[in-house]
């Protein structure tokens, strides 16, 4: 128990634990979101706009965590911009476009990287997280950007739901399938750099998409999935902090490694190969019911 | 995207009022799509009334879903006009229940039925639903559940509404894709093929449902067929399509040689096979044969 408090007399310990809990929140949340739309490509894209974006600010002597956040923003609207062919199949697969982003941010990330000579150690820290180094400025803008963007997608949560299943049918209700999509990706692009400042933005994966997929696998109800989200991902990351403290290796590879570990275990949870999977279903509903 | 904004925010305000009494289900009057210089059909007028199951026919991108579309005003006419009991049409009306054509769902969705078919339901409602335990359920939310139980219900899916729909058969997703057309008590059904990739067993039997639920609750029904066996004895009315125009009317009057051979402009057979299968054979070009909701030579499925 002591060297549990003893963690938190450390202001940078506080400051991760801080940071990572909201992030890891809003992360999952919206990536849940993210992994019902098929749109991880998207997201791992986002996520590699926050590098230009904070080498820019730094080159520019501004807050590398708004830099991030300004770029991914606009590279959403960018994907926004060209959108996946009309629904009339369902999902589509994500366009090239999204390729074209990453190809291009990740291009001018290392520009502005070489530019500022002195930012040569500070690569790692945008690729691969830097969590034991958030300052309390940054955790300040870090919490103000997640409690929006949770409660904007609390707000479209329901016909954002119906819009990712049966896009054709929501617009037929009056649902604004477009615009909740380039809202969405806002959204999203705002997780994916908040994410990467916990994590990296090489590593976003492992707090938007790996909790909301495990979540998925898990359980098909909504409401339990996005719940189950943010517990799968707030447990790998305060699991993850603790390891890094205890041990020489960086937190990002632990927060990774714990969630791809309970994504793996999904794989064994029911004791049930997939194709039985059926049967099992159905009694599980029978008792839900 | 100018125009999609404001049909948005124009349904917002029009979509909760009331239909006008008496009016017909559906009435179009020399309508016509177009999409730039290309006339997709023109000329095209038919009434539906309350309460009859009629199945909009004709040949393969003629653009019998462009007009499903026109109806629920995710397709503007070009011309003439459309009236949905008696008011023009608007997205999010209540009272018109719309069920596009589909592939199935993606075998990986990971939603269960029930919260498909739930989205019919305040699928366009802002904010979550709170689940609510025991005794904190509000009244609004035990009816909306009761409603998706009855839904369920009445269109016998409950051994497997539960579970992800993304794991269903087709004909189990379209009897859940029926129970969300039908949440919001539509009294016009707009059915987009629905028995398109199922099998003969299935879609007798989603031809069975689809009249029981016009008749038992009074909703008209329009059904996108390419193919009108299946459907046949239950039909009220037929309509086919035409690039020049439809002809509707009952099954004895439309489907003859003579109203299909003047509405295509083309010579049509309408052979009556001996067990009453309908067999339409034509050929508008050299070599192709001519579906035209019926069964192209001989090999019709039974």
């Amino acid at each position: 128990m002591n060297g549990l408090l003893e963690i938190f007399s450390y202001h940078f310990m506080v400051n991760a634990f801080r940071a990572g809990t909201i992030v890891a929140l809003a992360a999952a949340m919206i990536g849940w979101f993210a992994v019902l739309r098929r749109e991880s490509f998207a997201a791992h894209t986002l996520a590699v706009a926050s590098v230009p974006g904070a080498a820019g600010a730094t080159l520019l002597g501004t807050s590398a965590t708004g830099g991030g956040m300004l770029f991914c923003a606009i590279a959403a609207l960018a994907i926004a911009a060209f959108p996946r062919g009309q629904s009339a199949r369902g999902f589509s697969e994500e366009p090239a476009v999204i390729g074209v982003v990453q190809a291009l941010a990740l291009a001018s990330g290392f520009l502005f990287v070489s530019l500022y000579h002195g930012l040569l150690t500070g690569t790692n820290a945008l690729l691969f997280g830097n969590v034991l180094g958030i300052a309390d400025t940054q955790v300040l803008v870090l919490v103000v950007v997640a409690i929006g963007a949770l409660a904007a997608l609390g707000a479209i949560a329901r016909p954002l739901l119906f819009a990712s299943i049966d896009p054709l049918v929501a617009a037929a209700h009056g649902v604004r399938v477009r615009l909740l999509s380039t809202f969405f990706l806002l959204l999203l692009g705002l997780a994916a750099a908040e994410a990467s400042q916990i994590v990296g933005a090489l590593l976003v994966f492992a707090l938007l998409v790996l909790p909301a997929a495990t979540a998925q696998r898990l359980t098909a109800r909504p409401l339990t999935g996005l719940a189950l989200s943010a517990a799968l991902g707030l447990a790998a990351t305060w699991l993850g902090l603790l390891l890094a403290y205890y041990t020489p290796y960086p937190a990002s590879f632990y927060i990774t490694t714990l969630a791809f570990a309970a994504f793996a275990a999904t794989r064994w949870s029911r004791g049930v190969p997939p194709w039985r999977r059926h049967a099992s279903t159905s009694q599980a509903c029978e008792e839900v019911a | 995207m100018s125009v999609s904004l404001r049909l948005g925010r124009r349904s917002e305000a029009d979509a909760g009022v009331a239909p006008v009494p008496d009016a017909a289900a559906l009435l179009v009057r020399d309508a016509a799509v177009a999409f730039g210089e290309r006339c997709l059909w023109r000329n095209v007028s038919f009434a539906l009334e309350r309460g009859m199951f009629a199945a909009l026919l004709g040949p393969n991108g003629v653009g019998k879903s462009t007009l499903l579309r026109a109806i629920v005003a995710l397709q503007p006419l070009s011309e003439g006009e459309i009236r949905v009991f008696g008011l023009p049409p608007v997205r999010g009306r209540r009272y018109v229940g719309y069920l596009p054509q589909r592939r199935s769902f993606d075998a990986a969705l990971r939603v269960r039925g029930i919260d498909v078919v739930r989205l019919g339901l305040d699928g366009t409602r802002w904010g979550i639903p709170l689940p609510g335990i025991g005794p904190f359920i509000t009244a609004g939310e035990r009816a909306a559940r009761q409603r998706v139980t009855e839904l369920i219900r009445l269109v016998g899916a409950e051994a497997y509404a539960h579970r992800p729909i993304g794991e269903l058969s087709g004909g189990e997703q379209q009897r859940l894709l029926l129970a969300q057309a039908l949440a919001r008590r539509p009294r016009l059904l707009l059915l987009d093929e629905p028995l398109d990739s199922l099998d003969i067993a299935n879609q007798s039997a989603i031809a069975a449902l689809i009249q029981r639920i016009c008749r038992d609750e009074d909703v008209a029904v329009l059904m996108v067929a390419h193919d009108v066996n299946p459907i046949v004895r239950y039909l009220d009315r037929v309509i086919y399509l035409a690039p020049e125009g439809a002809a509707s009317g009952s099954v004895e009057e439309v489907i003859t040689s003579e109203r299909l051979s003047a509405l295509y402009r083309t010579p049509i057979d309408v052979l009556r096979a001996s067990d009453g299968r309908l067999v339409i054979v034509g050929a508008p070009e050299e070599g192709t044969p001519f579906a035209i909701g019926g069964h192209t030579g001989v090999h019709g499925p039974r």
